[in-house]
């Protein structure tokens, strides 16, 4: 750790290759050379068609692939080794699928216990005490659904909208170093949708969360966090800092995709820009 | 009658022990382990040659316990480690635990009829206290022919299961084991939860096999022998104790649920009793009966579930019929009685 030093740059990635099948018929540059970094608050949304490595970039970060060429540092630190349970008391995620973050034959605060350990060591103390429920049942009031009058009931009867919201707070509510978003709401039908992708914003807002978040809706895109990248074929091929974000629309970002996608045709110089 | 009764349940909790080992990797890991089998023997047999060589009985079932700890983290590595499929790693470890078993042995059998053995020793124990002769002639007074040669054996197994169960309710209550479950319910999510769930699936399978073992080397005791083919098809029994008392007491809650264990693997050596009392049925035909048995446990319950289904189904359909002969409101209901 470099402590008594300001890190200005929480996530840090250097050259990131990833080869997928390598030396078979199936090779696949899943990510190619990828440079990513993330100051302090950044919430950056990354949005790219179907096999861009939007995902294989996620994987990277939490530690679920290694990748082939490069480094990942977080605050400083090279995690780039480090195996993927050890790197998560850094990292909070949520999943596309809304039955991937909790366990469902388990309590909504059994879960919540669970999601509360992930950055101490566990040992022999109860993990549902009165002081923790305490706590869990005020985390739970940010979701407005009722929550936390049902702190008893099994997660496997919540409805998916319910589940996510819920995951979504286990995620976030023990404030990790990097929050990463994966389709998040894709899942969903749009109100809920609505509902996990506002719970993210007041979520994110709340705690000053560092975020990355993959998504396909566009307008979801330009509505939350303060950057923006796209991504194909393994390359971030645009990126807008704050200033242009905020100017952009569903339009002028599909122009900008097709643009860069023709020149890319004619030239793979041009995208590597 | 009464008698053979009496020595099932006697014998249900100290098996109790092992049944509950089994729900901990059966149920809570999801992880179907077979090394139990291996390792019931391998308690027995530890406790039977330490037993045999002098040791005190209490130093040689605890001992069993670790042995069966060592193999139960033997088949989880085996697993984790060395990504061989769950019910593969466990075959394996039945099958080595079997020659070592033999070795530990040193011969297939090893009598412990003249020995001092944990069951001994409470039987004399419960004798000083002096309980049985007050139970004697209550039960005397109330003109019960039945007298049993001594009541501790039963009343201290029943206090060993339950104290076993309290233990492993407030264990899976905690922090660890906690994520234990959640290894057993999401392994996606425990492990994006910063849980190493390599080393919590060792650890739940050492403690399910410790349970096995220690249940084994009472078994020994009690049966006053240890035998190397002793632990053939105990993964069975394991089950069958643990899908009985699911599908009888249920199992909403985990302190609900090791209660259901217990009293499954009671009701199975009653079952198994009653059931070789029959004329036409040997001492041999018992694994077939335990297999009957857990069949009949599986499909039993379902078929309830679908009569009882069917039963709510014709009563909804009775009052939707009531509702539509009062008013129009019914029409969709009628559409659903006559697509029935």
């Amino acid at each position: 750790m470099l402590t008594g030093k300001v890190v200005t740059i929480l996530l840090q990635l250097n050259q990131i290759h990833k080869v997928f099948n390598e030396g078979t018929p199936d090779e696949k540059t899943a990510l190619h050379r990828i440079d990513l970094h993330l100051k302090p608050g950044d919430f950056m949304t990354v949005i790219g068609s179907n096999g861009a490595g939007k995902s294989t970039l996620m994987n990277m970060i939490s530690g679920k692939l290694i990748p082939d060429i490069g480094e990942v540092l977080v605050d400083g630190t090279d995690v780039t080794l480090v195996k993927e349970h050890k790197r998560s008391r850094l990292i909070g995620r949520v999943f596309q699928d809304p039955m991937a973050g909790t366990a469902p034959s388990m309590t909504i605060e059994e879960n919540l216990a669970i999601a509360y350990s992930r950055t101490k060591a566990r040992g022999l103390r109860k993990g549902v005490s009165k002081k923790r429920r305490d706590f869990f049942q005020e985390k739970l009031e940010m979701l407005h659904l009722g929550l936390e009058n049902r702190l008893s009931a099994k997660v496997g009867l919540l409805s998916g909208g319910e589940r996510q919201a819920l995951s979504l707070l286990m995620a976030t509510f023990t404030e990790p170093k990097i929050l990463l978003l994966d389709e998040h709401t894709a899942a969903l039908d749009p109100a809920r949708a609505e509902l996990i992708t506002s719970l993210t914003k007041e979520i994110v807002e709340t705690y000053k969360l560092t975020t990355l978040m993959v998504t396909h809706n566009m307008q979801q895109a330009l509505d939350l966090g303060n950057r923006l990248i796209m991504m194909d074929k393994g390359q971030i091929i645009f990126e807008t800092n704050e200033d242009q974000k905020k100017d952009l629309t569903v339009e002028k970002l599909l122009e900008e995709f097709q643009k860069i996608r023709g020149e890319k045709m004619s030239s793979d110089k041009a995208v590597l820009i | 009658m009464p008698t053979a009764i009496f020595g099932s349940i006697e014998a249900g909790a100290i098996y109790a022990l092992m049944a509950l080992g089994v729900y901990l990797s059966f149920r809570i890991l999801d992880f179907p382990d077979l090394t139990v089998d291996g390792s019931f023997v391998t308690g027995a047999s530890v406790a039977a040659v330490m037993i045999v060589g002098g040791y005190n009985p209490f130093l040689a079932t605890m001992t069993a316990l670790l042995a069966g700890f060592a193999a139960g983290c033997l088949t989880g590595l085996l697993h984790t480690k060395g990504k061989i499929n769950a019910l593969l790693s466990g075959i394996l470890m039945m099958i080595a635990l079997y020659s070592i078993n033999l070795r530990i042995m040193g011969k297939s059998n090893v009598p412990l009829l003249s020995e001092e053995t944990v069951i001994t020793k409470i039987t004399v124990f419960w004798q000083g206290l002096g309980i049985d002769q007050a139970i004697q002639s209550l039960l005397g007074a109330l003109g019960m022919g039945f007298i049993p040669k001594t009541w501790g054996i039963l009343v201290l197994m029943l206090i060993l299961a339950f104290a076993v169960k309290v233990l492993i309710d407030l264990f899976l209550k905690t922090d660890i084991g906690l994520a234990i479950r959640a290894t057993g319910d999401n392994e996606t999510m425990i492990r994006s939860f910063s849980a190493d769930t390599d080393l919590l699936k060792i650890a739940g399978l050492g403690i399910s096999n410790a349970l096995v073992a220690f249940s084994g080397a009472l078994v020994a005791q009690y049966n006053g022998f240890s035998d190397v083919g002793m632990g053939i098809g105990m993964i069975i029994i394991g089950l069958a104790s643990v899908i009985i008392g699911e599908a009888i007491f249920g199992a909403k809650t985990i302190v609900r649920a090791t209660l259901a264990v217990i009293g499954g693997a009671i009701l199975y050596r009653i079952i198994v009793t009653l059931a070789l009392r029959v004329e036409f049925l040997e001492t041999g035909d018992m694994k077939l009966i335990t297999a009957v048995i857990v069949i009949g446990a599986l499909i039993l319950p379902k078929l309830i579930q679908q009569q009882k289904e069917k039963q709510r189904k014709s009563r909804r359909l009775a009052e939707a019929k009531k509702t539509n002969a009062y008013g129009k409101s019914g029409d969709h209901l009628a559409a659903i009685k006559s697509d029935s």
